[in-house]
């Protein structure tokens, strides 16, 4: 995805953008208000991050301005700030959602879908892999005719195999990436949603495959 | 709060004056009688040096010796006012010519023909004596005669008894109108205190205007400092919010580069020794960042019960909202959240901000101790004129921890050391319903997990 | 009067040996005219009382409380108004009552502290009645219970010839001064010097109108016989010895014609002033006996007492009225100015000026 991060701290706005990168996401990073409009003028983005204290002015009038002009991006507001009006007034004035630093990327990948899913997620979406057709915003895979659900885990495990396909993946990146970082996880936690998922790609040619020592990795058979 | 209690105001004043009034009266009564008796002294003396002298000269010296002629009147006159008793004396030279020869001296020779006033016991009474010298010549000899009148003053002291019990009387009735008199002035002085204190009493809890009331000079200065106050506690208050929201922006700022930067490490980072390290320093920023998150709740909500806002709030809406927040939370642990409305809109009468507060605290605490893959259901009912929530969820339940010690601050059940938390979570919870006057109940639920009981009375339809 | 008293002592004496009570053992050192014992003879409380007026005039008056008061007795004891006063004042004497007609003496007595305070509720509760007017009484101690008119007696024969009966002071003198040899030693009046009463009368005179020393002179060239009490005058009238006596007290002279119409002297109350003398009453500091004293004062002072006093012993009883009705009569005012003539040099003054206007050639 196409992300313009709107954020005055240059250091938060590097590291949030390298870590979105990693994923393999595009970002902008815009500074100010200012900065961020000539970003708008220039590009299509699939989503905004706007942080609400800005120098050049409040977020919120921005978000005012961005939905009058009619502009159809969708908008999840950044805050650190405690009071609840901030958080309720950005709603108000046309966030899509909202979410607090410092934030879990997996929850910012959550709520981005969902938000993206409400907007009506593009079809540019889908991702391919053998003979499954992969849509993350429906969470749903297709082996041929044959639409089966996947389940928040599921969905989030088979990404990071379609994200670097045939690459062998090591039971603790997967760990690190599918459980947050202060939840107690059990040793056969990875085997069990792997288990689940060789279940959903059950008839297609997608493999998962465990190489023993190392970890996994998508093959196609 | 109980002050300590200085005497009343309407009391010492009512004192004071009857104290003044009862001084004044007795002022009156002494001043009275200190009068009356010098004056009738004076008159009865003037009369009585009178007719000393006329006495005196009445005296003629005649061959051998000196003639006296009494007058009748005169004794008559004198004895009138009060029938008092009459003594006299007169001597010539050193000898008694005629009178009372007991009746006490004067203790030097008056001038000539200016009386001289004594009083002396004598015989069963007191008496006021009158003398007067003159001088004679007797067988062509000079010689000094001495008269001494004396009287009794039984009726002066009568009259001077009854001036003064008259001029008592009068101070009495002085005094006991001064009674209701008092409490009339006390009430009209203090008219304008009270007046002043209902002024700002019908203020509500928020108005933190300046008291613009018309006030007396007096207590101008209280109404000056008062004014002051509130505008200082206008500022203080003005600056807890913006400082409460600032703390959070700058404590939650640094955590967020940290923990971005940290999760780029543990990417980049081969050896497990360094990734484990790097995630539990993850582990500790977030730790950190929902502490400073609860933190900052719990003051919120500690200012919030003292300066609640209190609106009509329909629960249902407010839950719904709340579900949809946490959906993404939940569905990352492929848990399920569950909302069952009530038959009818449950309006409560509360601060929207405290409500807010405490069921999210609920949630969130619902959702981190279930383990993954579990339902959380929140239930909404009307009960005996109360709004009731349930928040039921499959996690490992309290362990019969007592709700005091759970809501204690910065306390944790016993069965939560593997899991990163504050402790505050539901000592916001617990605190935010009191303010509300509603209530908050934890208890296990059936099979496993807890039901977490929320109450806020309906609001009146 | 002398003559009737000795009999009457020798009377009582007797009576006295008759009933069998003891005289008192302390003989007093005054001298007592007559004394009579009234009331039961084993009485338990004995009222001393010590008085100017003769036994015969008062002892209705005595019968009288004691009629009330059955369990008490009486002790009445007459002498001169100068003993009286010497008694209390100079011997203390124990009496619980003492009544005279010498104004100025009582007068004296109760100045002079030696007259024991009443409280008038006492006086009230002793059946005084209404209250006594203010010109009856002095303060607390002395109490006026009779008002008597001092008068002139003419027997009938001083207006022999038709002559009209004086009506003033005036008249006196011109009737006296234009039939000298007519009146030449048969006009009588009390002697100053020895009478306490008629040394008051003198004085009293004297102050209402300058009359009484032309009168004085008049009387005392022709021979004004000099007497000591009214009594002997009165007889000295009845018998003819005497054709008028000036200033005497009215009561006596009509007791004193009650006892027989034809030759009784008549009566003549000046018209220009008529002295009124109160006889007083007063209880002693030295009484023995106060309560019975005041009891008997009471009486006295009570309406039956008044009554008694004007109807059975001839003395007119107080009356306010009776100087609203005849203007001539002037009360003697009781109050200290009676001290005045009492002073020993102002007396002998007096009396020198009286014996000078007696001895004319």
């Amino acid at each position: 995805m196409r992300f313009l991060l709107v954020e005055d701290n240059r250091e938060l706005a590097a590291s949030v953008a390298a870590r979105l990168a990693l994923d393999g996401h595009g970002v902008d990073q815009a500074h100010t208000l200012a900065e961020a409009a000539d970003c708008l003028a220039c590009a299509a983005y699939d989503l905004i991050l706007l942080d609400i204290t800005l120098p050049d002015g409040d977020g919120r009038d921005f978000l005012a301005r961005h939905r009058r002009a009619e502009h159809q991006t969708p908008v999840i507001v950044m805050t650190a700030r405690s009071a609840v009006s901030d958080r309720v007034d950005a709603l108000d004035t046309g966030a899509d959602d909202y979410i607090t630093k410092p934030f879990d990327f997996a929850e910012l990948e959550a709520r981005c879908r969902a938000v993206l899913r409400r907007r009506g997620g593009a079809a540019q979406t889908l991702r391919r892999y053998a003979d499954v057709v992969f849509d993350p915003l429906a969470a749903t895979l297709s082996v041929g005719d044959d639409l089966r659900d996947l389940r928040s885990r599921e969905m989030r495990l088979f990404e990071l195999f379609v994200s670097a396909p045939g690459r062998i993946l090591s039971k603790e990146h997967l760990c690190d990436r599918l459980f947050s970082f202060s939840e107690p996880v059990s040793d056969n936690a990875i085997e069990v949603y792997v288990g689940r998922l060789r279940k959903k790609l059950a008839g297609s040619r997608a493999r998962i495959e465990t190489v023993r020592g190392l970890g996994y990795r998508l093959t196609e058979a | 709060m109980s002050a300590r209690r200085a005497p009343s105001l309407r009391r010492r004043l009512v004192v004071q004056l009857l104290a003044l009034a009862a001084v004044l009266a007795v002022l009156l009564f002494a001043a009275v009688r200190f009068s009356a008796e010098r004056a009738s002294e004076a008159t009865l003396d003037a009369i009585l040096g009178a007719a000393t002298i006329a006495m005196a000269e009445e005296i003629r010296s005649a061959e051998g010796g000196a003639v006296i002629d009494l007058s009748p009147g005169t004794f008559s006159m004198l004895a009138a006012m009060g029938d008092e008793r009459i003594f006299y004396r007169v001597n010539l030279g050193a000898a008694t010519l005629t009178g009372y020869d007991d009746l006490p001296l004067p203790e030097a020779v008056p001038a000539a023909l200016a009386p001289m006033f004594y009083s002396t016991p004598y015989r069963d009474t007191q008496v006021r004596i009158a003398a007067v010298s003159r001088s004679l010549r007797i067988d062509n000899r000079p010689a000094t005669l001495l008269v001494l009148v004396g009287q009794t003053r039984a009726g002066q002291s009568a009259i001077a008894q009854g001036l003064a019990n008259r001029a008592a009387a009068v101070g009495l009735v002085v005094f006991l109108l001064a009674v209701p008199l008092s409490l009339l002035a006390a009430d009209n002085l203090l008219r304008p205190i009270a007046r002043l204190a209902a002024a700002v009493g019908r203020r509500g809890p928020h108005d933190l205007r300046p008291v613009r009331a018309a006030t007396p000079a007096e207590l101008v200065p209280l109404v000056v400092a008062l004014n002051s106050f509130i505008a200082r506690l206008r500022g203080t208050l003005a600056q807890t919010e913006t400082f409460i929201a600032e703390a959070a922006h700058h404590i939650r700022t640094p955590l967020a580069v940290m923990r971005t930067e940290a999760e780029m490490a543990l990417h980049h980072s081969g050896d497990e020794a360094t990734r484990a390290r790097l995630r539990r320093l993850i582990r500790a920023v977030d730790d950190s960042a929902r502490s400073a998150g609860q933190l900052l709740d719990h003051a919120t909500v500690l200012y919030r019960a003292d300066q609640q806002t209190p609106a009509e709030v329909e629960l249902g809406a407010l839950a719904l909202a709340l579900i949809g927040r946490f959906r993404p939370t939940a569905e990352m642990k492929d848990m399920r959240l569950t909302l069952v409305p009530a038959a009818v809109a449950l309006w409560v009468h509360g601060d929207a901000v405290l409500i807010e507060a405490a069921l999210r605290n609920l949630i969130d605490n619902a959702i981190k101790y279930s383990p993954a893959e579990t339902e959380v259901t929140l239930t909404l009912a009307a009960q005996a004129g109360q709004a009731v929530i349930r928040c039921r969820d499959h996690g490992r339940g309290v362990a019969g921890a007592r709700l005091e010690a759970l809501t204690s601050r910065f306390q944790r059940g016993p069965n939560v050391g593997d899991v990163a938390g504050s402790g505050l979570g539901l000592t916001i919870v617990s605190e935010a319903m009191a303010a509300m006057g509603g209530d908050f109940a934890l208890d296990a639920a059936e099979g496993e997990g807890t039901c977490a009981t929320l109450s806020l009375p309906l609001r009146a339809a | 009067m002398r003559h009737a008293v000795a009999a009457l002592a020798r009377r009582l004496s007797a009576a006295a040996v008759v009933l069998g009570l003891a005289l008192p053992t302390i003989a007093p050192a005054f001298e007592i005219e007559a004394e009579q014992r009234f009331g039961p003879a084993g009485a338990g409380a004995r009222i001393e009382v010590l008085s100017t007026t003769d036994i015969a005039i008062f002892a209705p008056v005595i019968e009288g409380f004691l009629r009330r008061n059955p369990a008490l007795g009486v002790h009445y004891v007459v002498a001169s108004s100068q003993e009286i006063y010497q008694a209390i004042a100079t011997e203390g004497a124990a009496f619980d009552l003492v009544i005279s007609s010498a104004m100025d003496l009582q007068m004296k007595l109760a100045n002079d502290g030696l007259a024991r305070a009443l409280p008038p509720d006492q006086i009230a509760g002793a059946g005084a009645g209404a209250g006594l007017p203010d010109w009856a009484h002095w303060r607390d101690l002395v109490f006026a219970v009779a008002q008597e008119p001092v008068v002139l007696l003419l027997s009938p024969q001083a207006l022999a010839g038709g002559l009209a009966a004086p009506r003033s002071r005036r008249d006196l003198i011109a009737l006296l001064r234009d039939h000298p040899e007519r009146f030449r030693g048969r006009i009588g009046s009390y002697d100053p010097v020895i009478s306490g009463a008629g040394y008051l009368f003198a004085v009293q005179d004297a102050r209402m109108s300058d009359s009484f020393w032309r009168l004085a002179e008049v009387m005392g060239r022709l021979d004004l016989k000099l007497y000591c009490c009214s009594g002997d005058m009165i007889a000295d009238i009845r018998a003819g010895r005497l054709l008028l006596a000036y200033n005497v007290l009215g009561s006596y002279a009509l007791a004193g014609r009650d006892a027989g119409a034809e030759g009784a002297p008549a009566v003549i109350e000046l018209e220009d002033f008529t002295l009124t003398l109160l006889r007083t009453a007063l209880v002693p500091q030295s009484a023995p006996d106060p309560t019975a004293g005041v009891q008997l004062l009471g009486f006295l002072l009570s309406p039956e007492g008044q009554r008694l006093i004007g109807e059975a012993a001839g003395l007119p009883p107080i009356d306010a009225e009776a100087f609203a009705a005849h203007p001539h009569l002037r009360p003697i005012r009781l109050d200290p100015g009676l001290l005045a003539h009492l002073d020993r040099m102002t007396r002998a003054r007096f009396l020198g000026e009286w014996q000078a206007a007696m001895d004319q050639p």
